[in-house]
């Protein structure tokens, strides 16, 4: 793992996703007020944009088919499927949100 | 033709007047109300301050039956004297009538014990509409209020306060709670239980000063103790307002006296409701009342000879989810039997009073299912001889607690409106009623208190050919409330941002139908001046696009009336070449929609084409289709495209519950298709047909006509009166053919286009007022509402 100086945490406003395009791959990074939550930037289900859902508590629903994911566990809560979104560690420094990712991926970049 | 002043514009003066009607007598008939209301339903004043229904849902007879029967009312004037010489009652704004009888209908007053500074502001009463606004505008989350009297009405009081957030104690003077109604055990249970709601109860306490320097803050008891207060309500009680028979000098006792037939001591004078004493007895509670009202009808009309007799008093309610139910005697006496059931775990308390094998009082706490089997013992004074070992128990066959085939037909089923079981079925048969609000409408069942509503289910579901139950139209989970509900709540809260409603009256949390529902709650209740809060927005709301299926945006520019020119068309066509759109697309609505569209470009596409939003992504205004009219078509009438430029104008940026298109056209052939649009204008030779409620979608509606109107502007006119009627009472996504639907054109007719002028006025300048705070959406391309609204965020250090 590998932590990522991504952008100034005042980036993300507040109960909203944006997405972050690290090393080639887009990942949705949301704002939950005492914690930033990041996770892979396609639903399980058609691959819609969940940076663009609504948030709904720790979960956020996709703007395409209202699938709801878990920003925790990227686990799919409704309808179930038995498939995960990857999701990464993260933290503020400075006012700064870091992003934690696999070293894999840092050897792709 | 005789003068009849009706003195009091509350529930059992107006039922009475309702009576009188209809014995279509020759009266020129007068009400005073000291209230700036139409007779309402004070039964639900509880409801109302719990947020159940708003003030207009508790209205029994509006403005307008008033003015169908000819009745003068005189709202906001209080009676101050009367001069039987001159048979003449005088207002307090001086104003004179005379009458040839008189009715008081005077209600009662809430009693105000002698507490040292209970004249402090921040303490109310619970009477009226006016005190439960009051109540309203203060109460909220934190609020500490104290209500002294734990009656029936303090606990519907504290009921409300609580729901609404507030932190509630109820004092009473006595150690046990409704003790008119309940025996100190009955009162122990329904304490047990309010208190496990989060009410603080404390008995046998006398307050004995209200603190504070000119705003209360505090209640001290007789005992030192004193507790904290923001707000107190004192309902210790009612006295029936007697005054007016004193000015009139007839006999007056606890209420004024009155005898089988309604009548004074002065045959010139009449008294009904709260205010009346019969045979010593004075009634709170509604239906009495409206049996009362019965008999003074004929008495007053001249058909002297049905009787008052007084009646089992009896009272069956539910405060704070708790069933209580309380008739006949129900002190202990000797020679007197007692029955009794207790379950402390399960909350329920029963008790039956048995002299010589007769039912003589009961009271049910917890658990009321059996009341109307207990009531009608008590009524009919049934032998019980042989069921004395199993009164409590239901008949050991068949006999589940009530069944309605074992009732006669004449027996009242709700005793407020006085409906019996068989006009209900009458009604369901001629009617062809199916669902419990049809029934409502249909014979005023269930409308009063409400304790029937359960009945009037059951003979529904018995008799009814096809039984509906009613949908409960909760927004959702996160929210548990109607979005009628919910409107009322954001106006009386105060509450400006869809945060502040979750965490108040939801789970603090919303999810995607509750969030963008209620952001549109907020802007149309505060016509544009709320918090918006993009996060609560769909993605389209948030970036003013329509999301596709790749996650890409589709683009429409605002083309008002479908009517375009060469150098918009050239823009177009550079923006879908600079951009790389993937389609150009001409739609159904007259537009151009470039597909394909990138997040980040949205921004730059915009400003490329210099065209406002066409908002062919949200649920707001869409367009306004138009046929070429006069100006070129050799069949028009009309000036459409002018017209529906205008109109577009008028309403565009605007949001509405669902999506509205429109449609103009010149002439009855229709050409844009107005007559399957939302909103559709229709010119004929001299005037328009504005139409509305159309749909040409999943299903296909034909418009439904709202007026025919000669000139353009008075049509402009009405299409803005319905678009802002539907703006404030469609529930979110309601499409304007379902709302047109349930509402009812006749119903929709009326409160805009045939409304008063003060009311058209007030929805138009609610309209303007959202119009001059909307703009276009598309001029955030210079000034996004967040600095990364549009961006894609790029890490500020590369992987290495």
């Amino acid at each position: 793992m590998k932590w990522i100086q991504i952008s100034k945490a005042d980036n993300f406003p507040l109960r909203e996703g944006r997405c972050v395009t690290i090393g080639g791959d887009d990942v949705a990074v949301f704002n939950l007020g005492d914690r930033f939550l990041a996770v892979d930037n396609a639903c399980p289900h058609r691959g819609g944009p969940l940076c663009d859902g609504i948030v709904s508590g720790e979960t956020v629903i996709c703007p395409l088919h209202n699938y709801k994911i878990s920003l925790e566990t990227g686990a799919v809560l409704k309808p179930e499927m038995p498939v995960r979104v990857i999701t990464y560690p993260t933290r503020v420094e400075n006012g700064v949100l870091m992003i934690a990712v696999p070293v894999e991926k840092e050897m792709v970049a | 033709m005789e003068q009849l002043v009706v003195v009091g514009n509350g529930m059992a003066g107006v039922a009475c007047v309702e009576q009188i009607l209809k014995y279509s007598p020759d009266l020129d008939i007068t009400v005073y109300g000291d209230e700036t209301h139409v007779n309402y339903n004070r039964i639900m004043l509880s409801s109302v301050l719990a947020g159940e229904k708003n003030a207009d849902e508790i209205t029994l007879n509006g403005i307008e039956w008033y003015q169908e029967n000819n009745i003068n009312l005189r709202l906001g004037v209080r009676i101050v004297d009367i001069d039987m010489k001159k048979r003449l009652v005088t207002g307090d704004d001086g104003s004179q009538a005379e009458f040839d009888k008189l009715l008081l209908a005077t209600g009662s007053a809430a009693f105000i014990p002698r507490i040292e500074g209970v004249d402090k502001s921040g303490v109310f009463t619970f009477r009226n509409l006016d005190d439960t606004r009051a109540l309203i505008e203060r109460a909220g989350p934190g609020v500490r209020a104290v209500v002294i009297g734990g009656g029936l009405l303090g606990l519907e009081a504290a009921r409300g306060l609580q729901v609404r957030g507030a932190d509630v104690t109820v004092i009473h003077l006595l150690d046990s709670l409704m003790n008119v109604q309940l025996d100190p055990s009955g009162g122990q249970y329904l304490k047990t239980k309010i208190e496990q709601l989060g009410v603080r109860v404390l008995t046998n306490k006398s307050t004995k000063a209200l603190l504070g320097n000119g705003h209360v803050e505090g209640v001290r008891f007789e005992d030192g103790e004193t507790i904290d207060a923001d707000l107190v309500v004192v309902a210790a009680g009612i006295r029936p307002n007697v005054e007016l028979g004193r000015k009139a000098g007839v006999a007056v006792n606890r209420g004024i006296v009155v005898n089988d037939h309604l009548e004074t001591s002065d045959p010139r004078v009449f008294a009904v409701g709260e205010c009346v004493e019969h045979n010593g007895q004075v009634y709170g509670l509604v239906a009495p009342l409206l049996d009362q009202g019965k008999v003074l009808a004929a008495t007053l009309t001249g058909n002297k000879g049905p009787v008052f007799t007084g009646w089992t008093p009896a009272a069956k309610l539910k405060i704070m989810g708790v069933e209580v139910f309380s008739a006949g005697e129900v002190r202990e006496q000797p020679g007197v039997e007692v029955v009794r059931y207790e379950d402390p775990a399960m909350g329920v308390y029963k008790k039956l009073l048995v002299k010589d094998f007769r039912l003589t009082g009961c009271i049910l706490v917890g658990d009321a299912a059996d009341s109307h089997r207990y009531m009608e013992w008590l009524r009919a004074g049934t032998n019980l001889e042989v069921r004395r070992r199993s009164l409590l128990f239901p008949e050991p066959i068949e006999d589940k607690g009530f069944d309605v085939a074992e009732l006669p037909d004449s027996e009242i089923i709700c005793g407020c409106m006085g409906v019996s079981k068989g006009a209900i079925i009458t009604a369901i048969h001629t009617k062809e009623l199916n669902t419990l609000s049809q029934l409502k409408n249909a014979t005023r069942a269930s409308t009063g208190c409400g304790s029937c509503t359960e009945m009037c289910q059951r003979l529904l579901k018995a008799v009814a050919k096809d039984f509906e139950e009613d949908k409960k139209k909760l927004l959702c989970g996160c929210v548990p409330f109607s979005q009628e509900n919910l409107r009322e709540i954001v106006q009386s809260q105060k509450l400006k941002s869809v945060q502040e409603i979750l965490d108040i009256y939801g789970n603090g949390v919303g999810c995607e139908i509750c969030k963008p529902a209620l952001s549109y709650m907020v802007d149309v209740v505060w016509c544009g001046d709320h918090q918006e809060d993009r996060s609560a927005r769909f993605i389209n709301d948030r970036v003013h696009a329509n999301i596709q299926r790749d996650g890409t945006f589709s683009v429409v520019p605002r083309m008002r009336g479908g009517v375009t020119t060469p150098a918009q068309l050239r823009k177009i066509a550079d923006v879908a070449e600079k951009y790389s759109v993937k389609m150009v697309k001409v739609t159904g609505s007259q537009r151009i929609d470039l597909l394909g569209i990138k997040k980040s470009d949205l921004p730059k596409v915009w400003a490329d084409l210099g065209m406002p939003s066409g908002q062919a992504y949200t649920k707001g205004v869409r367009m306004v289709k138009t046929c070429v009219g006069t100006e070129f078509c050799r069949f028009g009438v009309q000036d459409s495209t002018t017209t529906g430029i205008e109109l577009e104008r008028r309403l565009e940026n605007l949001f509405t519950p669902h999506k509205v298109k429109m449609g103009v056209v010149g002439c009855p052939r229709n050409c844009a298709e107005a007559t399957v649009k939302d909103i559709g204008l229709v010119g004929q030779d001299g005037s328009w047909q504005v139409v509305v409620g159309g749909a040409a979608g999943k299903s296909v509606r034909k418009a439904d006509l709202l007026i025919t109107v000669e000139t353009s502007e008075e049509a402009l006119e009405a299409a803005q009166l319905f678009f802002q009627y539907y703006r404030e009472n469609a529930n979110y996504l309601e499409r304007t053919y379902d709302f047109c639907e349930r509402f009812g054109i006749e119903k929709i007719r009326k409160e805009t286009v045939y409304a008063k002028k003060e009311e058209r006025k007030a929805l138009l300048s609610r309209l303007q007022k959202s119009k001059t705070l909307s703009k276009d959406a598309w001029l955030e391309r210079d000034e996004p509402v967040h600095p990364t609204q549009f961006v894609q965020i790029q890490p500020m250090e590369a992987l290495v």
